[in-house]
């Protein structure tokens, strides 16, 4: 029989686990050992009651949040797939444009964001026109890669067996782009949620449209650290949430490729 | 010396038959000024199997590209079967290629691969998956229809490839050094299945390759080409009778047959080094 430790799932889902509760003991020990305030430094217990105590409240932030991202992310891969798109069609479209596709990508959004919350009155489409704007790059440049990443022997099959364009587009670049896309939706969903947070701690709103980054920056004006922290764990789980959605979306769609192979064969 | 001379080529066709091909003092100039080939004529008849050595640098590929009109010759002209090459198809008559490589399409499985230049071509569902199988089962791979290119070894890749040129049911068969990264063992196979589906399905084939016992094993007709500038260096005939397998391997007339033609690729090898280009 296979030592436990060797198994696959094991390592991979076991031993992050551990190291996890590891350091939450380590950290409670010392908060406790030391005494160390909570409005200094909470330990995870203090943080975990906070987050059970204002749980209403953090989780309708987290809905606005999640709508803000979830609203970018589908916006930027739709925008970004479609310009991907165009690019692809022909090189003076994409000498043309593709510079500005780089200035959106290197302008901090910090600086940018008091700009589109000014210019759009509607908080929520200014906080969401923020986070598609630093989400959308991923899916361009990767989709763009990939759609050019044809393998020339496979291009030639298919000129010499007279496919329209429209054949190769769909059979040929778009199954050859796949993992690029995949690839960039993965960053860019990482991206849009914090672009989503930044615009909100950029924009300061409250009211319907208060986010988990508003909460975070209540929380710190009250000095209420464990709140802080309860805010963060619930941007964390988010991102680690959708990151793992994106993984298991390239896992069902990429059985193919040699990246869903590591722990195959 | 005139390079527009046309060479004499001897054709093994019967009196009356229409040639598969024919180049009539055609040649290949690139963009960049390199010279492919030199003026080539050469007429290929039905069923023959035509097989391109040389040394590298011959245009041995650039001489199969022109033939499959993935080139368009700088001057002469290409006729197949007496025609240019958009009436190829209208007179139900279709070329294959088989590439070095098997290029598959990683995302598909064998089944799909195969059928790419049916669906390609808007051949319906229904007789499109009744000629895969047939094909598949030719290139013994009935078992692996749902298998995907992965999966697979280098050699079945191949016969996949060989499949997906067979399923379009082709007159003339060009494979350019299909079975080059192949081990000996493989290539041996391939080349014995080969050879008896082209004479069952009495295929005319040009082939590309770089080993003087695969040319022998399998060609009616050797052509020999130099280098600088690609030519025609010689040709060589093999009368032997079909259908050819492990025991004309191994026979001292096919050892004859592959010291003979080295001797033709050793003196090609060394007038590409003499000529200047």
């Amino acid at each position: 029989m296979t030592p436990l430790i060797e198994r696959a799932w094991v390592r991979n889902a076991l031993a992050p686990l551990l190291v996890g509760i590891f350091v939450l003991i380590v950290w409670q020990a010392f908060c406790v050992l030391r005494h160390i305030p909570p409005f200094l430094f909470p330990a995870p217990t203090d943080i975990a009651a906070s987050l059970v105590e204002n749980l209403p409240t953090l989780l309708w932030a987290l809905l606005s949040t999640m709508k803000v991202t979830l609203l970018a992310f589908a916006l930027a891969a739709i925008i970004g797939t479609l310009t991907a798109f165009l690019f692809v069609q022909s090189r003076v479209i994409e000498v043309s444009l593709f510079p500005y596709a780089i200035m959106l990508q290197v302008t901090p959004i910090v600086a940018v964001a008091p700009l589109i919350i000014i210019l759009v009155k509607d908080t929520f489409w200014s906080l969401t026109l923020c986070a598609t704007v630093i989400a959308i790059f991923p899916i361009i440049s990767n989709t763009t890669i990939g759609l050019r990443s044809v393998d020339p022997g496979l291009l030639s099959y298919f000129k010499m067996n007279k496919a329209s364009r429209w054949q190769v587009l769909w059979r040929l670049r778009i199954p050859s782009a796949l993992p690029f896309f995949l690839a960039g939706l993965r960053i860019s969903s990482g991206l849009a949620l914090i672009g989503a947070v930044v615009a909100e701690f950029v924009a300061g709103t409250g009211g319907r449209s208060a986010g988990l980054a508003y909460e975070i920056l209540q929380s710190s004006f009250q000095l209420d650290i464990p709140r802080m922290f309860a805010a963060l764990v619930l941007i964390t789980v988010t991102g680690v949430l959708l990151s793992a959605c994106m993984a298991l979306l390239s896992n069902l769609l990429l059985g193919w490729h040699d990246s869903a192979m590591e722990d195959g064969r | 010396m005139d390079l527009r001379l046309p060479l004499a080529s001897p054709t093994a066709a019967p009196a009356g038959a229409v040639p598969v091909v024919e180049l009539l003092s055609a040649d290949k100039l690139f963009a960049d000024g390199n010279r492919g080939v030199a003026p080539i004529s050469l007429t290929i008849a039905p069923g023959e199997f035509v097989s391109l050595i040389g040394p590298s640098g011959c245009g041995k590929s650039t001489l199969l590209k022109l033939i499959a009109h993935l080139y368009e010759p700088s001057e002469g002209r290409i006729l197949w079967w007496r025609g240019a090459f958009d009436k190829v198809g209208r007179a139900g008559r279709r070329l294959a290629f088989v590439f070095q490589e098997p290029t598959l399409m990683p995302w598909a499985n064998v089944a799909t691969n195969v059928r790419l230049p049916l669906d390609l071509a808007g051949v319906p569902r229904g007789e499109a998956v009744a000629r895969v199988g047939t094909a598949l089962a030719q290139v013994e791979l009935g078992d692996r229809a749902g298998a995907m290119p992965r999966q697979l070894s280098g050699g079945m890749r191949m016969r996949v490839s060989i499949a997906r040129a067979l399923v379009t049911d082709p007159d003339l068969l060009l494979m350019d050094e299909p079975f080059g990264a192949l081990d000996e063992f493989s290539r041996n196979r391939l080349d014995e299945d080969l050879l008896a589906l082209s004479h069952e399905r009495r295929l005319t084939t040009v082939f590309v390759t770089h080993s003087v016992y695969e040319a022998v094993f399998l060609s009616t007709r050797v052509i020999v080409m130099a280098a600088q500038p690609g030519r025609i260096f010689a040709e060589y005939t093999i009368d032997e009778p079909q259908p050819r397998g492990e025991s004309f391997r191994l026979s001292d007339r096919f050892a004859v047959r592959c010291r003979e033609l080295s001797g033709l690729l050793h003196a090609a090898s060394v007038a590409s080094r003499s000529v200047p280009a």
